[in-house]
């Protein structure tokens, strides 16, 4: 009985939201040539002079899977600061409805959106020649970190789009998400770097999510740590910001609803 | 007889940072009718309505909306009530129909009447054609009407109106009123803010004034009047500095610099007219043109909220 209302609520949101995401033409057109066209620049215009050992393809995708998923978590936070200042929200709560099925809705919206474009990557890089090592249990267990990664990134970014007075300065999470792969094993193993950068990039918490589907798909990280070390940081990186940023979101939501 | 009160509400305070916006208000609703909460910018009004409206509680006082307590009971008086807000409630991105749909499965309306709930909704605002696209490209009267529509989804004992019709044309505005009329015809009970006074007379049984958080004044609009005895005197000069000079002798209500003209309150016997217009006379201002009219709503509520006269 307490279960069935915010799953029925949820099931509505998650529709308006995924009508939603459908209508932003600006967002929706980026969102789909993003991971074609950085596909294309990575592998083409750099890979050549990058020395990763072996193919640059096979070296970049999880970098750009992470890339993209920097740029939905802007599109969600955007979504949900937009949300907060919009007179609906008012309609939303003097109704009888579960108010976590608002969230529900924009983040279940968001893991769609970021898985789309994932297998948008995947799908270019195996067309341009990608061949992972992967058995079919590798596979899943790569696609499983992608998803946790990307609901952890997802709910980080509705705390950031509450939080956010405007809908302009929740973008701006759009920058620093976007900015942080590059300085990680993303596009270039972190020996290469100077020892500053090549420290930060070895400890941020991108590089054991890139290095974990990189191990699941290619057989090897590329900075010589065991794919276990780097999967259960991973994960332990992934709830952490998952559990924080649930915890944030529900204090924002509270605080931004109340009063 | 017994009546019954959709809204009984005794002693609602609300402060913001040490300043009282709503300080001890009563209101009562008879069921079936329109209350029009008048007030100037600030008085209250929207605090109001938004603790009633279960979006905001109360630091002190209570209330029974649709005869459920507001404070032990919210999620009952959700069920009972409809916000149509004073910025507009729909979805801008999704059709007028998807936003009927996406209220209607949310107010748990159930699939076998889904289709005929939203074809009659769309029919009766007058929504028909405008359907299928996108609510953002409606007009300001379209998209009050479709946020009324999804209002009457499920037929609510209260519903709110937020100055319904603030930025909307004349006829826009008419059209509304019409439809706002229909609600009550099907028994729903109407809390309706408004600035506009004609509105208030034209749409409300009993009127509320609020001002600086106190209702100064309720009753039906013919009560309000009432409460003004006599008549209103509207005195014309032939130019603006005798306008000035009247001003110092008669004390005027209100005063139109642009027609030259000011009104002052009496108690609308022959003696206090003339004794008036002979002092103007006396003092070198002699009025050009005389009318004479009963209180409107205006003089009501510009004598109880302690507004300066018009310059």
């Amino acid at each position: 009985m307490s279960f069935a209302p915010i799953v029925l609520d949820s099931r509505v949101m998650i529709t308006r939201c995924l009508r939603r995401s459908r209508r932003d033409p600006e967002a929706f057109f980026t969102a789909l040539m993003l991971p074609i066209v950085l596909m294309l620049l990575f592998v083409y215009v750099f890979g050549g002079a990058l020395r990763t050992g072996g193919a640059y393809v096979d070296y970049v995708v999880p970098g750009l899977i992470v890339l993209c998923a920097g740029f939905g978590a802007g599109t969600t936070a955007v979504s949900v600061a937009t949300d907060m200042t919009n007179g609906i929200l008012d309609r939303f709560r003097s109704m009888p409805i579960s108010s976590s099925s608002i969230l529900v809705g924009q983040i279940v919206a968001s893991l769609v959106r970021n898985l789309i474009a994932t297998f948008l990557v995947i799908g270019v890089a195996i067309g341009i020649g990608w061949r992972p090592s992967a058995a079919p249990l590798h596979w899943l267990a790569a696609i499983a970190m992608v998803a946790l990664f990307v609901l952890a990134l997802s709910w980080f970014a509705a705390a950031i789009g509450l939080l956010a007075r405007s809908v302009e300065a929740a973008n701006s999470v759009t920058f620093v998400l976007m900015f942080m792969p590059y300085v990680s094993t993303a596009f270039v193993p972190a020996h290469t770097m100077p020892s500053a950068l090549r420290v930060f990039a070895e400890h941020q918490p991108f590089t054991p999510v890139i290095e974990t589907m990189r191990g699941f798909w290619m057989g090897h990280t590329s900075n010589g740590t065991s794919l276990e070390h780097e999967a259960v940081l991973a994960i332990v990186y992934c709830l952490a910001v998952l559990v924080i940023s649930i915890g944030a979101a529900s204090v924002f939501f509270r605080r931004r609803t109340s009063s | 007889m017994c009546m019954t009160y959709t809204v009984e509400a005794t002693g609602l305070c609300k402060s913001f940072a040490g300043r009282m916006v709503l300080d001890h208000v009563d209101l009562a609703i008879e069921q079936g009718t329109v209350l029009g909460l008048l007030g100037p910018n600030g008085a209250g009004k929207t605090t109001l309505v938004r603790i009633l409206a279960t979006l905001m509680r109360p630091d002190a006082g209570r209330a029974r909306v649709a005869g459920h307590d507001l404070l032990a009971n919210p999620f009952e008086v959700k069920r009972s009530i409809s916000l149509t807000g004073q910025f507009t409630a729909v979805d801008e991105v999704l059709s007028g129909r998807e936003n009927l749909e996406m209220i209607a499965r949310l107010r748990r309306v159930p699939d076998r009447r889904m289709a005929a709930t939203i074809a009659d909704l769309l029919e009766r605002f007058d929504l028909v054609e405008a359907a299928d696209r996108r609510a953002g490209t409606y007009s300001g009267g379209m998209k009050r009407r479709l946020d009324l529509a999804i209002s009457m989804v499920t037929t609510p004992a209260l519903v709110f109106l937020d100055e319904p019709t603030t930025g909307l044309d004349p006829r826009s505005r008419e059209q509304l009123w019409d439809t706002i009329r229909e609600l009550t015809r099907d028994g729903v009970t109407v809390l309706l803010t408004t600035q506009y006074l004609e509105e208030a007379d034209q749409l409300a049984d009993t009127i509320a004034l609020l001002d600086r958080g106190r209702v100064v004044a309720a009753g039906t609009a013919h009560e309000l009047k009432a409460t003004l005895d006599g008549e209103v005197l509207c005195l014309e000069f032939s130019d603006s500095h005798d306008v000035r000079a009247a001003v110092g002798i008669v004390s005027p209500a209100a005063v139109d610099d642009r027609r030259r003209t000011i009104e002052v309150a009496t108690d609308g016997s022959a003696a206090a007219v003339a004794g008036m217009l002979g002092e103007l006379a006396a003092a070198g201002v002699p009025a050009a043109k005389i009318s004479i009219r009963r209180p409107s709503l205006d003089d009501v509520f510009f004598s109880l909220t302690e507004r300066e006269p018009v310059a």
